[in-house]
């Protein structure tokens, strides 16, 4: 075992990448969650965004054209769970399953002529001098622009739930919808939005798997990224700063472990590959467990206005 | 006020013709009234007459399916409550619109249309709490607040917005009597200053002391109008229910054994913003009430919860018939006949979303052998709740119906039902007549009152000091989690309560009986 071949510098700056695909979906399902929607359609509307993302990427050879069109197509999936759950009162449960089933399908689909094709490369980021510096170099000055968005996007989740009028009402909703009702709040319409945002969200995170750390396109693709992005939400107690934490943690084990294989690290493969799941859950168990910030009182619950 | 009105000054709002109708039910049929400027308004009825509906059609929540609205001299249609608001009408609910989760100055902010800035709204906040005597912190969690305290921070939202017409929904039914004329203060400075109040209460006395005008509704008609002032609460009662009005009677109480023994009951306080219990002593006799009063949060429903089992009290503190229950649970408390009705009807006392059925099991499994190793007996349960539901008048279409789907009042009737009805030794109730409109408060008392005459010993929490004068025996009062000492509620004048309210303690162990 040859531990020395693991270089720490280019180990954080690899596990930045890889987990900036669960922290996009995760912060945008933490904003659908505190409206109080549960939408388990994370991974379906992930693999939409990454092969719409691949498929537009591919064909106008602009990666940022393609972000930009998984970020729409997330958000036009999440919008048919936002009809059926908000509008026709369906079950949040069984349709957020079913939106990620039909998003697995869907993108097999659309995917299929794409197989085996090579992407368009996303340019990272090279600012003179910074971006040669000695460890902050690699670590903070040089990435694509994508990893940026995701950070700023949880500074702006953060700031807005906590600071602004908007972020207030969003949370009020979340919180007990017949109360925000009452006071005049359109509750459908909030959420709506919110299940917008984080369809949107989920679409680049599948995208830049399919655009940047992958990439190409394979059915199946995204492989239950989705999924540990809706446990980070539920283990950081629906805090932005702990999804960040969550979705570092999931990806820093995830790279780690690569790393340590390829070392031959003498435990079983196995082990090493359910370590990042089993660490980043048992780490935000424990944080979790200490205050009793809940979940927002109304998730899940479907509301009809009456009276 | 009532003199030449119609010539000197101009209506703030006139009603004509409302009609609403649900499916099945007509909630308000020709609704006619006028509110003056600086008058308190009293609309009275029973529950279900249609108060709630007609309020929500003024806060733009409901729109009329028929009739006009005018305020001040303009058509009044608000499409929806921000509407009304920006109109000049604000409104504090009967069921509280609060956010759990949210802080006392969020909640505010959220029920205003342009708040200021967080930090210049929590110093607004405290100079209007603090200019009508309702005191609050704005950085508190309103989920740790308590019932008295939560109804603060509706009333100091509506305060806030200068409204020219504020409907109150029950407004005083958590309030202690001091914090009522504090409350009734405010209110009367507001109408000086020329706001009108729409003001909704099953208090009779109250509506006497305060309005000047009152509108009664009787199953979604306007049936009368009077001058409450010159009538008595009597009179009142009866022109809402259309009936005469059966007032609780009761027997000479003559002391029993002791049935229940609290000895140095303390302990600490289950939530950062609860109320510590401190060294609580008590001898309760068969056939006894006990009312204790005392302003909300003060430890009522930490008491309670020690005494229905929900929090376990150290040994040999609680001792019931000879028993030690210190360290029991709530079912094993039930089996040896310590039954409790908490004051939260929905959450505490009933499951919102299951039948009256299945909540009549959850607490009458023990004592009513509604259970046969492990599997239900939906029979027996069916009898059971049709008992109830018989026997405590409570309205609704079947026993199948959500407990949810129920209203205050009749909801009520079925928890306070439901455990009178097991035959308990010792029945412990937290706010009996809450939100309940005259008829069924009368009846909820009788029935306890003939529960106390059956031999059992009732211990009534209330904050509706004329409700415990009715029906106890012995009064005392709550106050920071101590229990001042029990005293004969006969013949006891208001300024003694006020101390026993107040804290004057009586640090002595309490007497058996007096």
């Amino acid at each position: 075992m040859d531990l020395s071949s693991i270089n720490p510098i280019l180990l954080i700056a690899s596990l930045m990448v890889a987990a900036t695909p669960i922290l996009l979906a995760a912060i945008g399902e933490m904003v659908v969650e505190k409206a109080g929607v549960l939408n388990l359609g994370v991974e379906g509307m992930m693999i939409t965004g990454a092969v719409v993302g691949f498929a537009i990427g591919v064909n106008t050879g602009s990666p940022a054209l393609g972000f930009i069109a998984a970020a729409l197509g997330g958000a036009a999936v999440s919008m048919l769970f936002g009809v059926l759950t908000q509008y026709l009162l369906s079950n949040q449960v069984a349709t957020g399953l079913g939106l990620t089933l039909f998003g697995l399908g869907l993108s097999a689909l659309i995917g299929k002529p794409y197989e085996g094709m090579k992407s368009p490369v996303l340019q990272k980021l090279d600012i003179p001098v910074l971006s040669d510096l000695p460890v902050v170099g690699p670590i903070l000055f040089g990435h694509d622009p994508v990893v940026y968005l995701s950070l700023i996007l949880v500074v702006l989740v953060w700031y807005g739930l906590k600071f602004s009028r908007a972020g207030l009402i969003l949370r009020a909703v979340g919180e007990n919808h017949e109360a925000a009702h009452a006071l005049g709040y359109k509750v459908i319409r909030v959420r709506l939005m919110a299940i917008a945002f984080g369809g949107a969200c989920a679409g680049l995170g599948g995208a830049y798997i399919s655009l940047v750390r992958v990439p190409q396109w394979v059915e199946g693709l995204t492989a239950g990224a989705g999924w540990i992005a809706l446990a980070i939400v539920v283990f950081a107690s629906w805090r932005p700063w702990r999804v960040l934490l969550g979705a570092y943690l999931f990806g820093g084990v995830s790279v780690l472990q690569l790393n340590l294989q390829a070392a031959g690290l003498a435990i079983p493969v196995e082990y090493l590959s359910m370590s990042p799941y089993v660490i980043t859950i048992v780490v935000l168990v424990f944080i979790s467990a200490r205050g009793q910030h809940g979940a927002p009182g109304s998730l899940g619950r479907s509301f009809h206005a009456s009276g | 006020m009532t003199e030449n009105e119609s010539t000197e000054r101009s209506a703030l709002l006139t009603l004509d013709g409302l009609r609403k109708a649900y499916p099945g039910v007509v909630a308000n049929d020709d609704v006619s009234f006028t509110v003056w400027p600086g008058e308190v308004h009293a609309l009275l009825g029973e529950n279900g007459a249609g108060k709630s509906t007609l309020v929500k059609m003024i806060y733009g929540l409901v729109k009329p399916d028929r009739g006009i609205m005018v305020l001040e001299g303009k058509a009044f249609t608000p499409a929806n409550p921000a509407a009304a608001r920006s109109a000049g009408v604000a409104m504090v609910f009967q069921h509280f619109s609060l956010f759990d989760a949210l802080n006392v100055a969020e909640n505010i902010a959220l029920g205003m249309d342009n708040p200021p800035a967080q930090r210049e709204l929590a110093t607004r906040i405290s100079e209007v709490s603090e200019a009508y005597g309702l005191p609050l912190d704005p950085a508190r969690i309103v989920g740790d607040l308590s019932a008295g305290e939560r109804q603060r921070v509706e009333i100091i939202r509506c305060l806030l917005q200068d409204p020219r017409l504020l409907i109150m929904d029950e407004p005083t039914s958590v309030l202690t009597p001091q914090e009522v004329e504090i409350l009734f203060h405010t209110l009367r400075k507001l109408t000086a200053e020329g706001t009108a109040i729409l003001y909704i209460s099953h208090k009779l006395e109250e509506i006497r002391a305060l309005c000047e005008d009152a509108t009664i509704l009787r199953l979604g008609k306007v049936v009368d109008t009077c001058d409450p002032r010159e009538k008595s609460a009597r009179e009142l009662a009866e022109m809402m229910v259309g009936e005469s009005l059966h007032i609780p009677t009761r027997e000479e109480f003559k002391p029993g054994q002791v049935v229940l023994a609290i000895e140095g009951l303390s302990l600490p306080s289950p939530s950062s913003f609860g109320t510590a219990l401190r060294d609580i002593s008590l001898k309760l006799s068969a056939g006894e009430v006990l009312g204790i009063g005392g302003v909300a949060g003060n430890g009522q429903d930490e008491f309670l919860s020690a005494l229905s089992g929900e929090v376990l009290a150290l040994p040999g503190v609680i001792t019931l018939n000879g028993k030690d229950v210190g360290l029991l649970g709530p079912n094993p408390r039930r089996a040896l006949g310590l039954l409790a009705a908490p004051e939260e009807r929905l959450g505490h006392a009933a499951a919102p979303d299951m039948s009256l059925l299945e909540n009549a099991l959850l607490t009458g499994a023990v004592r009513e052998n509604l259970t046969s190793r492990g599997f239900l007996k939906w029979g027996r349960v069916k009898d059971f709740t049709e008992k109830i539901i018989d026997e405590f008048d409570v309205r609704t279409p079947g026993p199948e119906n959500a407990a949810r789907s129920l209203s205050g009042g009749n909801l009520q009737k079925f928890v306070i039902g439901r455990e009178i009805l097991q035959r308990p030794d010792v029945l412990v109730v937290n706010q009996p007549t809450w939100g309940v409109d005259a008829s069924a408060a009368a009846a909820i008392r009788q029935a306890l009152l003939d529960l106390a005459a059956g031999g059992a010993a009732v211990i009534v929490i209330s904050q509706d000091l004329d409700e415990l004068l009715e029906i106890s025996d012995r009064f005392t009062a709550l106050n920071e989690g101590r229990l001042a000492k029990p005293r004969p509620a006969q013949g006891l004048s208001v300024e003694e309560i006020g101390l026993m309210m107040g804290g004057a303690h009586d640090m002595h162990e309490a007497e058996v009986n007096t």
